[in-house]
């Protein structure tokens, strides 16, 4: 037999096709729970999705049938992540352009960097402790306890780290040349990043902000110390300063509850809020095409 | 003979925009070029030539102060433009980058539409006027009108290579400056668009004064009124460290017919470089 030909049953062979089965099994195996429990949110959660959800609020346990809706957890959700964005997003993006474009590299400029990089690693509960010994116990915003508004402080402390970085990486991708036109044909330095720098490092930026807008959508920790929950709509500005619910709080405390339909709200709240962070990257990718 | 070019030369006195006296720039301790004296004449085009790492590029970025950007640049001595010392105290760099405009060896054009490109310089300098006609008119100068005119909402990056360097040229020109610095602006262009962004420039002197690296001395020959000719010495320090220095500063065709230095002579007939 010629020396070339392919045997299959020689140890190479079988080696090498034994290790792709086994390679191929392990890829299985790792995106398994993700299928089982998109598989368990679905079929427990779905059969109760109905439209009267959104528009009703969750009853307190008791042994009536009905745990009611969702309608102001999602409308809570939306506001502390909303609100999370607005305090991030300027300074995440401020500090990434100061790292990146006014630093001048220094000790200082390390520093933070590295501070950047811990904040990014540091658990979401530490985060909802701080916000609660710095601002929920002592009432600094009017008074207030529990808040809308400590929520979304607790949640940006988690995105500031991925805005500043993503910025900064993305500013660094900018060529020099770019800068040198800007600025030999007479922009200021702030010109130059506002109408020049700044545009041209959009795709990462925003990329950045939305992962960093879908981590803190799905965080529950830091909110069972800051916004707490609550039964009722948030109604009015003054509502900010009041508790509000929100879909990874429910779901902890239903989850947690011995009554059958408050377990099963809290797989309908648990399947609407992976629908959720799934849209929202799903929205990274229209927008960076939409960028092109 | 000899008598008429003699009094052709004195007839021939341009009124001087630029002086460079006694300039030299460091970077950081290493001294890249030392003692330059010149004289840019107003409304022609001067050429500066020599081999690559002599300091043409760092003198050019020093005339519009483009040098600040760089960490530990410094220089000494005086650059006198309009009567006013560039690097005295008061002189705000952007203002000067506005007067003293930089077309850059590879094309850079902002990634935005070609209308924006060249709006974009206008109105920072808080140019009010009517912006289609300076686009207009900027594109024309820079002989690309007819390649952009339908296309101005494009993507400045979707011209070629010549074509963005001309709208780069373009650009400069909508800020309305005195002078236009170019660091070898044909370097990285095929032959076609190098000649006509020779032919820009030919035009571009009725109003501007032109500055242009270049190390084609072919071009030098072809565009410009006066050429000073660069060279690095090795230093004596021992260091192996080349420093630059200007060997000649005259009209073009003296530097290329008779030149006074042997360096000059032998660079131009291509015996080095
Ligand atoms: N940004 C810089 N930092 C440090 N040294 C530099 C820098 N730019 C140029 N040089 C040095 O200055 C000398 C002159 O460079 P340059 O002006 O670019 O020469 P040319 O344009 O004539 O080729 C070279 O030795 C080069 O290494
Ligand atoms: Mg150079």
């Amino acid at each position: 037999m010629n020396q070339l030909y392919y045997r299959p049953l020689s140890a190479r062979s079988i080696a090498n096709k034994s290790l792709t089965l086994f390679a191929l099994i392990l890829t299985i195996a790792s995106t398994l729970p993700l299928a089982f429990i998109l598989a368990y949110v679905i079929i427990k959660g779905g059969n109760n999705l109905n439209f009267s959800i959104f528009t009703t609020l969750p009853e307190p346990p008791g042994d009536d049938l009905s745990a009611g809706g969702i309608g102001n957890a999602v409308l809570g959700t939306f506001i502390v992540t909303g609100i999370a964005a607005l305090i991030a997003i300027p300074i995440g993006i401020g500090g990434g352009v100061y790292l990146a474009e006014y630093s001048k590299r220094g000790p200082f400029c390390k520093f933070i960097r590295f501070g950047t990089n811990v904040l990014s690693c540091v658990p979401s509960i530490i985060a909802g402790v701080f916000v609660y010994g710095a601002i929920v116990s002592t009432r600094v915003i009017s008074g207030s306890t529990f808040s809308a508004i400590a929520g979304g402080i607790s949640l940006s402390i988690l995105m500031i780290p991925s805005v500043i970085k993503t910025t900064d990486e993305g500013l660094k991708l900018v060529s020099d040349d770019l800068r040198k036109g800007a600025l030999g044909v007479g922009a200021s330095k702030f010109a130059t990043i506002v109408q020049i720098t700044l545009p041209s490092a959009l795709k990462p930026i925003a990329t950045g902000i939305i992962l960093g807008i879908s981590r803190a959508a799905g965080e529950t920790a830091p909110l069972i110390f800051t916004a707490l929950f609550s039964f009722y709509w948030s109604q009015g500005s003054q509502s900010l300063l009041e508790p509000i619910a929100s879909l990874s709080v429910l779901i902890y405390n239903f989850a947690l509850e011995p009554y059958e339909a408050q377990n099963e709200l809290a797989l309908t709240a648990a399947l609407i809020l992976i629908a959720i962070i799934l849209g929202i990257n799903i929205m990274t990718k229209i927008i960076n095409r939409l960028i092109n | 003979m000899s008598q008429k070019v003699q009094m052709q030369n004195n007839k021939y006195k341009p009124e001087s925009m630029i002086s460079l006296e006694d300039v030299t720039i460091r970077y950081g301790k290493y001294e890249a070029v030392r003692n330059i004296y010149f004289d840019i004449p107003k409304d022609r085009v001067t050429a500066l030539i020599g081999p690559s790492g002599c300091g043409k590029s760092t003198v050019l970025r020093a005339i519009n102060r483009m040098n600040d950007l760089i960490n530990g640049c410094s220089i000494t001595g005086r650059i006198v433009f309009n009567g006013v010392d560039l690097y005295a105290k008061e002189v705000d760099p952007v203002e000067v980058r506005r007067k003293i405009g930089m077309v850059f060896q590879q094309p850079n054009p902002f990634p935005k539409s070609i209308y924006e490109n060249i709006a974009f310089g206008a109105r920072i300098n808080g140019f009010t006027g009517d912006m289609d006609e300076l686009v207009e008119s900027s594109l024309r100068s820079a002989a690309v009108w007819d390649e952009c005119k339908d296309k101005l909402k494009e993507s400045g990056c979707s011209l070629s290579g010549g074509q963005q360097q001309r709208l780069c040229i373009a650009r400069t020109i909508a800020i309305e400056p005195e002078v236009i610095l170019m660091d070898e602006p044909c370097s990285a262009l095929d032959p076609i668009s190098t000649l006509k962004i020779e032919e820009t420039i030919h035009e571009l002197k009725k109003h501007f004064t032109i500055v242009i690296v270049t190390h084609n001395m072919q071009q030098a020959l072809r565009v410009s009124d006066m050429t000073a000719f660069f060279n690095a010495e090795q230093l004596d320090n021992g260091s192996g460290g080349k420093v630059g220095y200007l060997v000649e500063f005259n009209k073009t065709d003296m530097i290329f017919n008779s030149p006074t230095e042997k360096a000059t002579k032998d660079y131009v007939s291509g015996k080095f470089g």
